[in-house]
């Protein structure tokens, strides 16, 4: 039985050392119940070392990370229920076949697992196929029998490490489509990626990671209004409007664009202004929020952590943190 | 993937985990199926099944029994079918059972953590105590399989060509052949006994090393190591505490009456070495990182 109060994931100051490498670096993590969780990084920044701590599969070198309350180091396969998912490629015995590996999985979860087999080949519509060895499977369906694995364990937490990478373009938006409706079921998902436009379309809460630490922890939406929550303007008299937008308080970052006037402000400072282009007798043709893209901040942060010294990569990473 | 959206629900939440763990034999049972599964797997198995018959077929060619023999078994092998099994596993006791024993040890572990399927199954519902146990009662039955089969083998080979009768045993007494049929599998049972701390070694080095090569050579070393040093002039007071001078306690069973003092001696020596490999092994396997695949 999982503890219902207990977050899915929490991790406080963990840490995970190879000789002189310092893999992760006091990583403090929050997934939420419900959450679409994303775990961003570029490739080497500590995701997966993390995602394996998580799964008991690695000792960290200090701090916990516990699953709804419990630590797999600890607590073993008890830390484990309810929970599933894979780090790296989802592996599987190559000699046998998908469904004598689905049968063999579900053996060693038992409460049932067993017969939940059909019904996740048919939801990874593997079962056309289920009788082949593994060993003759693309990438592509490999992926997808490892979501049919973690399927079989009926979690309430998904752990899932890159499960896009390697498929073409309509394994991706299957591959979305289904953590989508994972999450509609009210499965948290914890999703590991590089693929910043996957993240962006379904996570709601993210951490970056960069060189083994957290530069940023909190909602998708938060994140993207902290890197500039711009608007795009265009009115009967941009001109007009450029200056009444340079005259009004709380407005900044004011400029002459291609298609109108840009600026920067929160929403009461924008609804000022909007009265104001209206007292004036300017007619608004388009007023559109224009966020930073989850690219945009990804490299934003990445590269301020990525500072000539180590003591620029400790402000910025210590003031975006903050920041949240 | 497309249709996903077709089946709405049937992934959702339905049930609350019980949160029993399935029971070791169970685990024990498809580490079995696993080496039922894979070809490699009877590679020593036949090997262990070719060699008697080779040892026949060739004995039969030559039509007399060797001259000046070491083993009175050997002399007697045309007398009686029953001394083809004892005579084998004097042959194969030294080197090709542990060898065929230390194939899958050494893989046991190894091979798993080398293709990330032992990731896959440390996340699920079984703690890696019961996967070590159950990895290591596999790797143990295969070595009793690979035995016995190759008893049976040598044993219905020599029935065969030289009849069922009666064995002079090493007391240069006569014993009946369904009795000698009865210490035939006796001895290949107490040569299980060193033998299982053979594999309890493989399993330890194919836990520690990750490396399926590394722990089969490295097991076949620990023993060739022993055998050398059984042979170096000033080491005699450490003979009867070595592992390879065990393999050959089942000698024992085959004297009138029977000597079972070698046979005690050789339970609690291979103790010496079965217990603290299991033991190393097993702690190494509850914390070791599992980076592998």
């Amino acid at each position: 039985m999982v503890d219902d109060e207990a977050p899915p994931v929490r991790a406080r100051g963990l840490v995970k050392r190879y000789k002189e490498v310092l893999a992760v670096d006091h990583v403090d993590l929050n997934v939420n119940t419900g959450d679409v969780y994303g775990f961003l990084g570029p490739n080497g920044a500590g995701k997966t070392t993390t995602l394996r701590m998580a799964l008991g599969l690695i000792l960290p070198t200090d701090g916990t990370i516990e699953l709804f309350g419990r630590d797999p180091m600890r607590e073993g396969a008890r830390a484990l229920d309810g929970v599933a998912g894979f780090v790296e490629a989802p592996r599987f015995y190559p000699y046998l076949s998908a469904r004598t590996n689905l049968e063999l999985l579900a053996a060693l979860d038992g409460d049932g697992a067993a017969s939940r087999i059909d019904e996740v080949l048919d939801v990874v519509e593997l079962s056309p196929r289920a009788k082949h060895k593994v060993g003759g499977y693309s990438h592509g369906m490999r992926q997808r029998l490892g979501i049919a694995a973690a399927l079989l364990r009926n979690p309430r937490l998904m752990i899932l490490d890159e499960p896009a990478t390697g498929l073409d373009p309509a394994g991706m938006r299957d591959m979305r489509t289904l953590i989508r409706r994972l999450a509609n079921d009210g499965i948290t998902v914890l999703l590991s990626s590089h693929q910043l436009p996957e993240v962006q379309d379904l996570c709601d809460r993210v951490a970056i990671v960069d060189r083994g630490r957290v530069v940023y922890e909190g909602a998708l939406a938060d994140l993207r209004r902290q890197g500039g929550a711009g608007y795009r303007l265009r009115t009967t008299d941009d001109a007009r409007a450029l200056e009444i937008a340079r005259a009004q308080s709380g407005v900044e970052g004011v400029s002459a664009t291609e298609h109108g006037v840009g600026f920067q402000a929160d929403e009461q400072h924008v609804a000022a202004l909007s009265l104001a282009l209206a007292a004036a007798g300017i007619g608004i043709l388009t007023l559109a929020p224009e966020l930073a893209t989850l690219e945009d901040l990804f490299f934003r942060l990445t590269d301020e952590a990525h500072g000539a010294d180590g003591a620029a990569h400790d402000k910025g990473a210590q003031r975006l943190v903050e920041a949240t | 993937m497309s249709s996903v959206s077709a089946t709405p629900g049937a992934v959702a939440p339905t049930a609350e985990r019980t949160g029993r763990r399935p029971p070791t034999a169970r685990i024990y049972g498809w580490e079995l199926r696993k080496l039922v599964s894979q070809k490699r797997t009877y590679l020593g198995l036949g090997l262990g099944m070719l060699l008697p018959l080779i040892f026949v077929v060739s004995q039969i060619i030559r039509g007399h029994p060797p001259r000046h023999a070491d083993s009175i078994f050997a002399s007697e092998i045309f007398q009686s079918g029953l001394a083809t099994p004892v005579l084998m596993l004097t042959f194969l006791a030294a080197v090709f059972l542990p060898l065929i024993a230390a194939l899958v040890a050494g893989d046991i572990v190894a091979n798993e953590d080398g293709n990330g399927t032992l990731k896959t199954i440390l996340t699920r519902s079984v703690d890696r105590g019961q996967v070590f146990a159950a990895k290591t009662l596999a790797a143990i039955t295969y070595a009793t399989v690979a035995i016995f089969l190759s008893a049976a083998t040598a044993t219905a080979a020599g029935v065969a060509a030289w009849g069922f009768h009666s064995v002079r045993t090493l007391s240069d007494t006569v014993v009946s052949a369904p009795k000698a049929l009865l210490l035939v599998f006796a001895a290949n049972a107490v040569f299980l006994i060193p033998l299982i701390a053979v594999v309890c070694i493989g399993v330890l080095l194919s836990t520690v090393t990750r490396n399926s090569a590394a722990s089969i050579v490295g097991t076949m070393g620990v023993t060739l190591i022993l055998a050398i040093v059984s042979q170096i002039p000033g080491l005699e007071g450490l003979h009867p505490y070595l592992l390879t001078q065990q393999y050959f306690a089942w000698q024992g069973l085959l004297r009138t009456p029977t000597d079972w003092s070698p046979i005690l001696h050789s339970l609690w020596v291979c103790a010496l070495y079965t217990v603290p490999a299991l033991i190393a092994g097993y702690l190494f396997f509850l914390r070791r990182d599992v980076a592998g695949g």
